[in-house]
């Protein structure tokens, strides 16, 4: 297993930089500067798509730092992920005002559900600020209370990830019911505008993947600060042997609780950033299985390496994309397959095959002695 | 009698139309058959004068003479008549087959009265207590001397009862309604009502005023039994939730215990006993006579057993063993196999197969007034005690369960004294693995058989183990009495949806207060 220090050395900093720019600056120029038949250009739904990616990835370095850095398998990220996407959601509903399909102030759905007046918990997403917070605050607080009481009670390991499980079951169940007026089975949709920028826009939409692009690289930043510092190393501890962290007089409860609200902030975040670019979030988003699919793109990506995690993330929705379009039935089947490949044969996922090339292609004899070595550690 | 002939003849001449229709050769076929009947037709209803000049009298365009036949028919006619009107109503316009549909239905249902199955004796007397006709009371009345079943017998003075409620005279009502509070009948509650609103209106007599006292005393009475019955029908469905919990998480709490690995494709295996046991009905069906049908389903206990057991061995083999000491990797590879499993039965055998209950299984026992107990649930608990036991004497009373106990009280002990701990694993994998297809081959009993199967109460399942804690037989049992209890009890109250969320909050306190769950292990080896 890796132990964090990958992205230390220069090179990971130097990669940073590289694709951070072919990122941020070179796919909108695509986008934007060749002629449409030109095979340079990149069409305006391969780019919104490529955000969608993006912010999962945000998503999914969360997850890294909680599950890969923290050893703690969370599988409700989803419902920190629903709650952010939903507080966007909410204000974006606001916002549509009278061009509804009913020209109501009221969201659609409220009219359909003969709901009279907007229930209290909206009123706050009128304003955009309050949204932007919301989403990012919400699933932390959230996230504070539920692994308060988890933490503390000292559940771990499959204890944690079941409860966990649970916890994503509720809130899809919660999330599918009308009476709780956040739109049911049909979640939220139909969004028009945030800030007075139309959504049906292309350039609103670029303006969307660049301020993901941002956002994907503050989050990283803040990942790997995170990891660096003096807390980072007690989490790493933390998921080598709890045991010898308690005994060295650290209280691991409160490291592994400040891992699991950093994770939902940055689930919530990804949820805030996905809303707007898809134009939709329904509870199929939020449930086990959407959850569990997060855990397996840090799985492939590489678990306990930051770069892994986001190209995990990117690389399996893109596989996802592709094969669902082509083959939709046998989706479950290759998803199954990753989930059991990966963690039998390549537990550091592409980050750790691509290391052991690398390592193979230039010293043959210390790639192998090394390769050893893990084994043995495991 | 000439009225019979002129109806004879114009149905001869209906026929004949037909026949026409149909060309010349059905004019061959079908003058035969028309023969007969018209030969048969004045037998099969012994011709009472008043009977058939009611019969001709129904179809009277005159309302009144209409009703006062109708009325006739009601009190002399018997079921031999039903065919008659049969007849009559195809030809009849609308408002008349109307009137005479509930004829009909009075007149079948009499003679339901007197059938051999006890269900339709019984639909026939509640039927006829809705129906609202006074001329069935002395029907129900004669019918109930006759009657041997007790829930049959009930039913017939509780319709008697209902009918008479409507009556004019206010001391027969008055009895009703005391006779509906003594029977505790949930269905007399409506009429009851009404009479209580009657008699609570500002020009209400005197007479309605003690009727509507007498119906009030009666709700109450019906009320408090109604209370009791939901306690119990609910404490019921509370204890039968549990059992199929518990089949379910048997297998899983032992290999969690053993081998500390949730398996995530543990739902998946039941879906496979599942699929084993319809199966196992589809061979029946097509190679065996439908007499021993019913055989099928415990023919497919064993099948169901062991196709999930050797599916659990064949995931132990290729995937499990590989991962000890990794149990989140275990719940990650697992899932896996879960989703491809389910992918699998998905696409072979498509979205909606069901089993078909065998006849024992069937329906259910009233045991008491407003409290009916379908036999799969019963079935459902007592297989869960079975099962209990058998893993009781597999676990304390044979080699291998003295090795699995060893072994999930201290491995590394266990492999130095010779036991040979991945033999054991192995086996009490496949074992638990069966245990699922054994809650498959149930659960079929109660639900659909489709891909999806296992995932509607997997989580359920998990958060028993958890908190019940590893270990001990004890600790799973009273973890799904109490979760599946605490369902149930609160679902009428919260709903299904916050009643899961509820049992979600309660299970974190109690983790809170139990970290490792109700019987954890104790000792230096626990991590």
């Amino acid at each position: 297993m890796s132990d964090g220090t990958m992205d230390t050395n220069r090179s990971g900093g130097l990669a940073f930089w590289v694709v951070g720019s072919i990122l941020l600056v070179a796919m909108p120029l695509l986008n934007l500067l060749p002629p449409e038949d030109s095979w340079l250009h990149l069409s305006d739904f391969s780019l919104n798509r490529f955000g969608k990616f993006l912010a999962f990835a945000i998503l999914a370095l969360g997850l890294d730092l909680i599950w890969g850095y923290t050893g703690i398998l969370s599988l409700g990220q989803g419902v920190f992920f629903g709650l952010g996407a939903y507080c966007m959601g909410m204000h974006m509903m606001l916002t549509i005002g009278k061009e509804s399909v009913y020209g109501s102030d009221l969201p659609d759905f409220m009219v359909w559900n003969q709901v009279k007046e907007l229930p209290f918990f909206w009123k706050p997403f009128y304003s955009f600020p309050a949204a932007i917070i919301g989403a990012v605050l919400v699933p932390m607080l959230f996230a504070l209370v539920f692994g308060f009481f988890a933490f503390r009670s000292r559940i771990k390991g499959v204890y944690f990830a079941i409860i966990t499980q649970a916890l994503a079951l509720a809130a899809w169940l919660v999330f599918n019911r009308n009476d709780t007026n956040l739109g049911g089975t049909n979640g939220l949709t139909d969004f028009k505008q945030v800030l007075g920028y139309r959504l049906s826009d292309a350039s609103t939409q670029r303006g969307l993947y660049i301020l993901t692009v941002l956002c994907l690289g503050g989050a990283y930043l803040l990942c790997r600060w995170i990891i660096r510092s003096r807390a980072g190393r007690v989490l790493i501890a933390v998921r080598d042997s709890e045991k010898r962290v308690v005994f060295s007089g650290y209280t691991p409860a409160n490291y592994k609780l400040f891992a699991f609200v950093v994770a939902a902030a940055l689930a919530g975040l990804a949820g805030m950033l996905y809303a707007p670019q898809v134009g939709i979030i329904t509870p199929a988003q939020i449930g086990v299985l959407p959850s569990l699919e997060m855990v397996i793109w840090v799985a492939v990506g590489g678990r306990g390496s930051l770069a892994g995690a986001v190209l995990g993330a990117v690389s399996v929705n893109y596989g996802r994309s592709v094969l669902t379009n082509y083959f939709p039935g046998l989706w479950p089947f290759i998803l199954g397959g990753l989930f059991v490949l990966v963690v039998l044969l390549f537990p550091d996922g592409l980050v750790g095959m691509i290391r052991k090339g690398k390592n193979l292609l230039n010293q043959p004899n210390a790639g192998e002695r090394k390769a050893a070595v893990s084994e043995g550690k495991r | 009698m000439c009225l019979v002939e002129g109806q004879l003849t114009s149905m001869r001449i209906s026929l004949g139309r037909t026949a026409a229709a149909l060309g010349v050769v059905g004019l061959f076929l079908f003058s035969g058959p028309s023969l007969t009947i018209a030969a048969d037709g004045p037998v099969a209803a012994p011709p009472t004068s008043s009977i058939e000049q009611a019969l001709t009298k129904v179809t009277s365009e005159d309302e009144s003479v209409r009703e006062a036949a109708i009325r006739l028919l009601i009190e002399q006619g018997d079921a031999s008549l039903v065919l008659r009107l049969e007849e009559i109503r195809a030809k009849a316009d609308r408002s008349i087959r109307q009137a005479i549909k509930p004829l009909m239905d009075l007149l079948k249902n009499r003679a339901k009265l007197t059938s051999p199955h006890t269900d339709v004796r019984r639909s026939a007397a509640a039927d006829l207590g809705s129906a609202g006709n006074p001329s069935a009371i002395s029907w129900l009345d004669a019918a109930r001397a006759n009657e041997p079943n007790k829930w049959v017998r009930y039913t017939m003075e509780e319709s008697a009862a209902l009918l008479k409620l409507a009556s004019d005279d206010p001391s027969i009502t008055a009895a009703a309604a005391d006779k509906l509070g003594e029977l505790g009948s949930q269905n007399g509650v409506p009429a009851l009502k009404q009479l209580v609103a009657a008699g609570d209106g500002a020009e209400a007599t005197e007479s309605q005023k003690t009727v509507a006292k007498a119906a009030g005393a009666a709700i109450d009475r019906i009320e408090t039994w109604g209370v009791w019955s939901d306690a119990i029908e609910t404490f019921f469905r509370g204890i039968s939730l549990s059992s199929i919990l518990l089949i379910m998480s048997l297998g899983l709490a032992i290999v969690f215990g053993l081998m500390g690995v949730i398996n995530m494709a543990h739902g998946e295996l039941m879906m496979i006993g599942a699929y084993a046991t319809f199966v196992t009905q589809q061979c029946f069906t097509a190679w065996f006579s439908s007499d021993v049908f019913d055989w099928y389903f415990p023919a497919a206990l064993p099948v169901s057993f062991f196709v999930a057991a050797v599916f659990g061995w064949v995931l132990e083999a290729t995937v499990i063993r590989f991962l000890y000491g990794r149990p989140l990797e275990t719940m990650l590879a697992t899932w896996g196999v879960s989703l491809i499993l389910m992918q699998a039965a998905r696409v072979y055998f498509g979205d909606l197969t069901a089993v078909i209950a065998p006849g024992p299984l069937r329906g259910g026992a009233q045991v008491m007034v407003g409290v009916y107990l379908p036999y799969n649930r019963m079935f459902i608990i007592a297989l869960s005690i079975i099962c209990v036991l058998g893993i009781y004497y597999t676990l304390f009373r044979s080699n291998l369960g003295l090795r699995v106990r060893a072994v999930t009280q201290n491995r590394n002990m266990s492999a130095c004294l010779g036991i040979p701990t991945r033999k054991v694993d192995s086996y009490t994998f496949a074992f638990g693995s069966g245990l699922a297809g054994i809650a498959g081959w149930a659960l079929t009993m109660v639900g659909n058989v489709d891909p999806g199967l296992g995932q509607n109460y997997i989580v359920d399942a998990f958060m028993v183990v958890v908190t019940g804690g590893v270990g001990k037989l004890a600790g799973t049992i009273v973890a799904s009495l109490g979760i599946g209890g605490l369902n149930k009890l609160i679902e009428p109250s919260f709903g299904a949806v916050y009643g899961k969320v509820f049992i979600l909050v309660m299970v974190i306190l109690f983790l809170q207060w139990r970290p490792s769950g109700l019987f954890a292990m104790k000792g230096r080896d626990v991590d």
